[in-house]
């Protein structure tokens, strides 16, 4: 298989999806974290923000809302068992609140490969807005793909 | 016991090299990577199911990189609050799996101000129990 830099500037569909507390105090099990912030209106609002902030990487959980999750892979045609997360970066502008609607745009800005074709890196930005259309965050991932005829070998 | 919250930086009294306090984490567990599968959404099998993970040519699942980034997410807020974080990145260098010993540590690199605010670059990572780093990663908070 070959690269297929025709998808470079691809945009996917947005979505809106509402951030849950309950989604929120899972994800903070599952990494650990326990400051009462992110699971308590009250020690939030003692600590000086509106309401329940989400911790700073639950911003994936919001994108993984996606109805058409999985649009990228169908997009280059690759089975979800050969990527893997290359790099993440996010932009912070504005904290995110649980209750909040974040409407997620993302696009694809780049595609390029290394080791002889055996593997692809796709750049992919999503921007997110609140309920108010503020720009709260970007996120910038790399998502590696092995090409699967060089997985085969 | 639950730490008290953190105070954001004064940019006076920070120096370019300063670590942030590391937090060695328990051993990764199965158990873990199928809370972050249902706390994240990434419902990538590779994770959480080992026939699936050896389908695709590998010995075992192995954590999702986000759950990392999630850990390092929780050093950049031990040292500055929450909405301090202006910046989050890592690479991801090599692969978490069941068992690993999750070392958190980080340092400040860098001073500067920008639009009006007090910034502070800080390099984080994680490093497994063999000293080799799964995640390279970047910050930046803002100082008061």
């Amino acid at each position: 298989m070959q690269l297929d830099k025709k998808v470079i500037g691809h945009e996917f569909e947005a979505f809106s999806t509402t951030v849950e507390a309950g989604k929120v105090k899972l994800f903070c099990k599952a990494i650990g974290e326990e400051d009462p912030i992110y699971v308590d209106e009250a020690a939030a609002k003692k600590a000086g923000y509106r309401a329940v902030p989400v911790p700073p990487t639950f911003l994936q959980a919001i994108t993984n809302d996606d109805p058409g999750k999985g649009g990228l892979l169908r997009l280059l045609n690759v089975d979800i068992g050969l990527i893997l997360h290359g790099e993440q970066h996010y932009d912070y502008y504005a904290p995110v609140y649980v209750g909040d609607r974040i409407t997620c745009q993302q696009k694809v800005t780049d595609m390029y490969d290394k080791k002889g074709g055996a593997l692809w890196f796709v750049v992919s930005e999503t921007s997110m807005k609140d309920q108010s259309g503020k720009l709260v965050a970007k996120g910038t991932g790399i998502t590696v793909v092995r090409n699967p005829d060089a997985a085969k070998k | 016991m639950v730490a008290a919250p953190p105070r954001a930086p004064i940019f006076d009294q920070v120096k370019v090299g300063d670590p942030i306090k590391p937090i060695v984490l328990p051993p990764i567990s199965r158990h873990q990577l199928a809370l972050y599968c249902g706390g994240s959404g990434d419902h990538n099998p590779i994770h959480v199911d080992i026939d699936f993970a050896k389908k695709f040519g590998f010995k075992d699942v192995f954590a999702h990189g986000m759950l990392s980034m999630g850990f390092l997410g929780r050093l950049v807020t031990s040292y500055a609050p929450r909405d301090r974080i202006r910046r989050l990145g890592t690479r991801f260098t090599a692969i978490t799996w069941p068992g690993d010993v999750i070392t958190l540590s980080g340092k400040v690199t860098g001073k500067r101000e920008e639009n009006g605010e007090k910034l502070i670059d800080l390099e984080v990572k994680c490093t497994n129990q063999n000293g080799q780093d799964t995640l390279q990663g970047h910050a930046t908070v803002a100082a008061n």
